[in-house]
């Protein structure tokens, strides 16, 4: 019983969980092994869910927190992926190739993870400032302003079709 | 921030507007105000204007991944069954810990009455646990012709039990268990071919992995005792191992994990068989 009221909430909110997924990892199939294990987390956790809490939310925050602890562990130790997975989460896949200026996906992967799932969040998957303001642990008052910052340098990216000067040093 | 000459709209408009303005979030009197006051700077319209066909273009750029069916591996019932399967797994494990810490050599009955009301996959493996014991007992006393090819031509051997056996194979290394290998031979079991490798020891001790193909989904480890002879046994990508040896049982299982990660991992895409 439980467990089919699981399904019927959770089945209408996979494509959008799979297209943040995608938009992070850039790779179809992982981004289906991240929102696989979102949802066998979310199952796992069922009943600690906060009964009054935004469903969609609560799994945005945890697909995040799923990749970004996945991506620190690759930082860590390396490459431990198979060579033909071995897409880097988060870098840049094309430092220096010009980017099409209609090709804003693309620019997204030059953005600090937290802007591009900022703008993903809230331009895409409509979720509200304060629904993203939880998502992203950032108080509600820094979310407008790094929504702000994120679509700077967004534009700043795509004008002038170079990611140089944005590389990450850390 | 712009155009200090430019009409001071009535309630000021800061950058969290804007936002709100490129997200579409603005209704009635703000939403007013705000294009009220882009009307009155172009510049500031301009980059507003601009955000908002890069979210716009986001957005379709997308869609078609959003609009992709759902593949089955994410229905919610499969992942249910999944996880399901898993605590199965997880008991049967267990319970396999369970019987090699808690009871020594020797008392395998224990074993087998833990395992007949598990899942389907179980007869499988168990059948894989029998064939090869039984082989195990018939050929591990064999002095004269403990093996069929020897390891003295082990290329040629590795080569013809894949062929037979329709899965690549590679003779796992069991060296830093004391164990090197003496040679292989094939076997019937039921309608398919099974493949024996056997293996001894310094002090003339013998154990073999023996592998055919085995319908039945992935399982556990499964311990089987029979007599003298130990076997713990699995099924992996339609093919079912088993290790079988005159050995304790926690001696037997490091090297049964040993083989399973030997065979897992050399062989990642093999065909059902």
């Amino acid at each position: 019983m439980a467990r089919d009221d699981a399904g019927a909430l959770l089945e209408p909110l996979i494509p959008a969980l799979r297209r943040y997924a995608y938009s992070l990892v850039r790779d179809h199939s992982a981004a289906d092994d991240l929102v696989q294990d979102t949802l066998e987390r979310a199952l796992s956790r069922w009943f600690l869910r906060r009964a009054d809490g935004d469903l969609r939310a609560w799994l945005f925050t945890i697909l995040r927190n799923l990749y970004i602890s996945a991506y620190r562990r690759r930082r860590r130790h390396g490459t431990e992926v198979a060579i033909d997975d071995a897409t880097p989460i988060g870098t840049p896949a094309r430092q220096e190739a010009a980017l099409e200026a209609q090709d804003v996906l693309s620019a997204l992967d030059h953005l600090p993870e937290e802007q591009k799932s900022l703008l993903l969040l809230v331009g895409v998957e409509d979720l509200s400032y304060a629904d993203a303001a939880r998502i992203l642990d950032l108080p509600m008052g820094t979310v407008m302003s790094r929504l702000s910052r994120a679509r700077q340098r967004l534009r700043s990216i795509l004008e002038t079709g170079r990611t140089t000067l944005l590389r990450r040093v850390k | 921030m712009t155009g200090n000459d430019a009409p001071v709209p009535a309630v000021p408009i800061g950058e969290e507007e804007l936002q709100a303005f490129v997200d579409d979030r603005l209704a009635g009197p703000r939403r007013a105000a705000v294009e009220a006051y882009l009307a009155d700077h172009p510049e500031v319209a301009g980059r507003v204007a601009l955000e908002r066909r890069q979210r716009t273009t986001l957005r379709g750029q997308l869609e078609s991944k959003f609009a992709e069916p759902v593949p089955p591996r994410l229905w919610i019932a499969n992942i249910q069954a999944a996880r399901r399967a898993r605590w199965l797994r997880r008991g049967r494990v267990a319970a396999a810990a369970l019987v090699i810490f808690a009871i020594g050599a020797g008392s395998g009955w224990f074993a087998s009455r833990l395992q007949p009301q598990q899942t389907a996959a179980a007869p499988a493996t168990t059948a894989v646990a029998r064939s090869a014991a039984a082989a195990y007992r018939t050929f591990v006393v064999e002095v004269a012709h403990p093996v069929e090819v020897g390891v003295a031509q082990e290329a040629h051997l590795v080569q013809w039990l894949s062929k037979r056996l329709g899965r690549k194979l590679a003779a796992p290394d069991l060296s830093p268990f004391g164990y090197r290998l003496m040679g292989g031979r094939l076997l019937p079991a039921d309608s398919v071919a099974a493949a024996q490798l056997m293996y001894e020891d310094a002090s003339g001790k013998r154990l073999t992995v023996y592998v055919r193909a085995a319908d039945g989904t992935e399982t556990a480890f499964r311990f089987q005792q029979e007599g003298d002879a130990a076997t713990f046994a699995w099924i992996d990508q339609g093919f079912g191992f088993a290790v079988t040896a005159t050995a304790g049982r926690d001696e037997l299982l490091p090297i049964a994990e040993a083989v399973y990660r030997g065979f897992g991992g050399v062989e990642g895409g093999v065909r059902k068989g």
